[in-house]
């Protein structure tokens, strides 16, 4: 299969590291990568803080880049901007866009998958022949569990990594409070959100607490790190990328190789 | 040829402003900011909300057509608000057919005039009330004491915030911010000759509330109700609760007044069915609750025998002119979605200064009462007081997409506003990630920028206004050096790219396993 790769904003600039273990995994699995150049933001940060106007161009944008017919599929390693172009970007092209944009944006959302729903569902496979022999514990996104329904398939893809020590998360569902500008404006709320969350994760004793979505896992890796707690957040494709031959490296911080 | 113009329909006037309870004095996140580091609130809400979830979701899993049941409801009330103005003249109708009169009130402070009115001409100068929503978005007891009259909350913990001179900050538990201690202090200062040596063991507080709210059961001649149903078909009304002290009110008096918000009506009987099962179960999470009442006008020689309606607007049909907002008018008062929200559970009712707090009174205030009818008016950070986490839709009853709702008004609200920073910045935003040249020179600057004010840990602590509000209790991770897309274009992300395909089709190394296998872990 082609697939084109959203790298997502945040994904591109801040986490690059999630993104590239995505485009592996989806070459290791046999399918071509495809990276169209002009791909930018979905417009999820404006659409959730109140802006449907502005992010017209941004909608247009997607729908352009990934229109093309070769591209089979779209995966996004982010449940919440996977839920942007499914119910958003809809919403936006109805109320501000024409009938090209909204013809676009039907075309390319019932192509766009979010990882695990591209794995189980599209690729068929839950055993991606990964390998990681840590202890881990799963933080199952709002915008995944509940926009998206993605269930238990990123689960279902941890069960089957080799040497994985996956614990169960207490009050996984909960919110980590992160919530895109919510974190800035509610600041105070966000992070008593977040002080629960750290708990939980804490609790497990997990070397690593995961997800599907780098913008969760920087509020909580925030959490995490302000508290020196030593537990570091990792991408589920990160995880699932890693191989015997290619195991995952945990980077090292400058102050452990000074 | 001749033509009239008749001109655009005014739009639904809004609650009026400075009226009633639907307004807080501060935005939300400040009041939130106080309200967290209320430690009593904070362990009462954790423990209250996580118990009546766990209760809802045995009694919600165990029906084979609970969402059958959601769905019906939710059907039930979207062809109720299609077509509401001709089902409240039936309801008038009806009621009136049975005895009873009916009363339009345009807001709440004409609906506190005409009950007040009512109470006047009963000769009493004292009323008893059902727990009521409705009365308590008009500020009546407030009004009624202004004009004299003295008004019982006979609901145990509505007593209790009544006799604290407080406001209720949940809508099923409105005392949920009070521990018994508390309470037994509050009953020994304002129940008048209640025993000084009252402890605060639970059944010894309630026995005292008894003894005070039997003496106005039996002597009060009139009550005042809200009603949870109102049936076009047959002009019945009905109140559900848990106490029975609800029962007293609507048997008792000679009088009996309901005030019913007018989104409150069903339009038959059969749908009781559907509304009987979906509130309890979501509600207190039980099975069926211990008091349902219902009464149809006036029955000669046995209840009230002089009875009124009064239909409250105070800004619905505002609500109902609102093409998505309108959604808001089907909720059931249940509060299972203040029961789920992580916000509420932290922040606690009173941050959201209005009868209706949580999600629902996110949606809902906003639309009864507006967002921008003062300079920053409080309601307008209503509906930023989420993080869209969902929980919420999932567990209304009548499914109401209130994530979808909170988007809405945050949209309308900005369109409102002139030219924000905020506004401003969002559009320089799109403009940039519009182009990706602008966007790639953009991600430049804010690595490098990033890099520098991170320093040697590569963790940002502190940023400006107004984002100093993350680096208080989070980090910043300082952008890496390289984006994904330089690194995929460089010969490095080549490389890895061609050595991942390889890796792959190498028989026997880390070969994929399909579905068929999964479970033999």
């Amino acid at each position: 299969m082609r697939i084109g790769l959203f790298a997502t904003c945040l994904g591109d600039t801040l986490f690059p590291d999630a993104v590239r273990a995505t485009a592996i995994l989806i070459a290791r699995l046999g399918h071509e990568v495809v990276f169209p150049p002009g791909q930018t933001c979905c417009g999820q940060m404006h659409v959730n803080t109140g802006y449907q106007r502005e992010p017209v161009p941004l909608v247009r944008k997607f729908a352009e880049q990934f229109g093309d017919p070769s591209i089979d599929a779209v995966v996004l390693p982010s449940g919440s901007c996977a839920g942007s172009v499914r119910h958003q970007h809809p919403l936006v092209a109805e109320r501000y866009g024409d009938a090209a944009l909204r013809d676009g944006v039907e075309t390319v959302r019932a192509k766009t998958y979010e990882l695990s729903e591209l794995l189980v569902d599209v690729l068929g496979v839950t055993d991606v022949g990964a390998y990681f022999p840590h202890r881990v514990t799963y933080h199952p996104t709002c915008h995944s569990l509940r926009m998206l329904r993605v269930g238990d398939k990123p689960l279902r893809l941890l069960r089957a990594v080799d040497s994985i020590d996956l614990v169960e998360l207490p009050e996984a569902d909960a919110c980590c409070g992160f919530g895109g500008t919510f974190a800035v404006k509610n600041a105070d709320t966000s992070g008593a959100m977040l002080q629960d969350k750290v708990r939980n994760v804490l609790s497990t004793g997990a070397d690593a607490c995961t997800a599907g979505d780098s913008s969760c896992l920087m509020h909580i890796g925030g959490g995490l790190s302000r508290i020196r707690s030593g537990t570091r957040t990792l991408h589920l494709a990160q995880i699932l990328a890693s191989t015997r031959t290619s195991p995952h490296a945990f980077p090292k911080t400058e102050a452990a190789t000074r | 040829m001749s033509s009239t113009f008749l001109g655009m329909p005014a739009a639904p006037p809004r609650s009026p402003y400075g009226t009633g309870n639907l307004r807080g004095e501060r935005k939300f996140p400040k009041a939130a900011h106080d309200e967290l580091r209320n430690e009593q609130l904070r362990r009462n809400l954790r423990k209250a909300t996580h118990s009546i979830r766990a209760k809802r979701l045995a009694v919600t899993s165990e029906l084979p057509d609970w969402e059958p049941l959601r769905d019906a409801g939710a059907a039930i009330k979207a062809a109720t608000m299609d077509r509401l103005p001709e089902l409240l003249e039936q309801l008038e109708r009806k009621v009136t057919e049975q005895g009873g009169t009916v009363h339009w009130a345009r807001d709440g402070v004409e609906a506190n005039e005409i009950v007040t009115r009512l109470v006047k001409e009963t000769g009493s100068d004292e009323v008893i009330k059902v727990k009521s929503m409705a009365t308590q978005e008009t500020g009546l007891n407030e009004h009624l004491e202004n004009q004299g009259v003295t008004a019982y909350e006979t609901d145990l913990a509505e007593l209790i915030v009544q006799l604290a001179h407080d406001k209720p900050s949940h809508i099923l538990v409105p005392a949920i911010h009070r521990n018994r201690d508390e309470i037994r202090d509050i009953f020994r200062s304002a129940i008048p000759g209640v025993d000084p040596e009252l402890d605060s063991v639970p059944a010894h507080l309630a026995a005292a509330a008894r003894a005070y709210l039997r003496e106005k059961f039996m002597t009060v001649p009139v009550a005042v109700s809200g009603a949870n149903f109102g049936i076009a078909e047959t002009g019945t009304l009905s109140v559900v609760e848990s106490e029975g002290n609800g029962r007293m009110c609507l048997t008792m008096p000679k009088t009996l007044i309901t005030v019913m918000g007018i989104e409150k009506v069903l339009p038959r009987y059969q749908d009781l069915e559907v509304f009987l099962q979906l509130l309890p179960r979501s509600s207190t999470g039980e099975r069926m609750n211990p008091y349902t009442s219902m009464w149809t006008g006036v029955t000669p020689g046995d209840g009230p025998q002089e009875f009124h309606l009064v239909l409250l607007d105070n800004g619905r049909t505002a609500a109902l002119a609102d093409r998505i907002g309108r959604q808001a008018l089907h909720c059931i008062r249940c509060s299972a979605c203040l029961n789920v929200c992580p916000v509420y559970e932290r922040a606690g009712g009173h941050a959201y200064g209005s009868t209706y707090p949580g999600p629902i009174g996110a949606v809902l205030t906003p639309q009864l009462a507006g967002m921008d009818a003062a300079k920053n008016d409080p309601n307008s950070s209503l509906p930023y007081a989420s993080s869209l986490c969902g929980a919420c839709f999932d567990a209304c009853p009548v499914k109401i997409d209130i994530p979808s709702l909170l988007v809405e008004l945050r949209h309308q609200h900005t369109e409102q506003a002139r030219a924000t920073a905020e506004k401003l910045a969002m559009k320089a935003a799109a403009t940039v990630m519009s182009r990706p040249g602008l966007f790639t020179a953009a991600q430049k600057a804010a690595g490098t920028g990033g890099r520098v004010v991170a320093g040697r840990d590569r963790k940002i602590s502190r940023l400006p206004a107004p984002f100093d509000g993350w680096t208080d209790t989070r980090d910043l991770p300082a952008p890496p050096r390289r984006t994904f897309r330089s690194w995929l274009a460089s010969a490095e992300g080549a490389a890895a790219l061609r050595a991942a395909a390889e890796e792959g089709a190498r028989p026997g190394a880390d070969t994929v396993r399909h579905d068929h296998e999964e479970g033999n872990r």
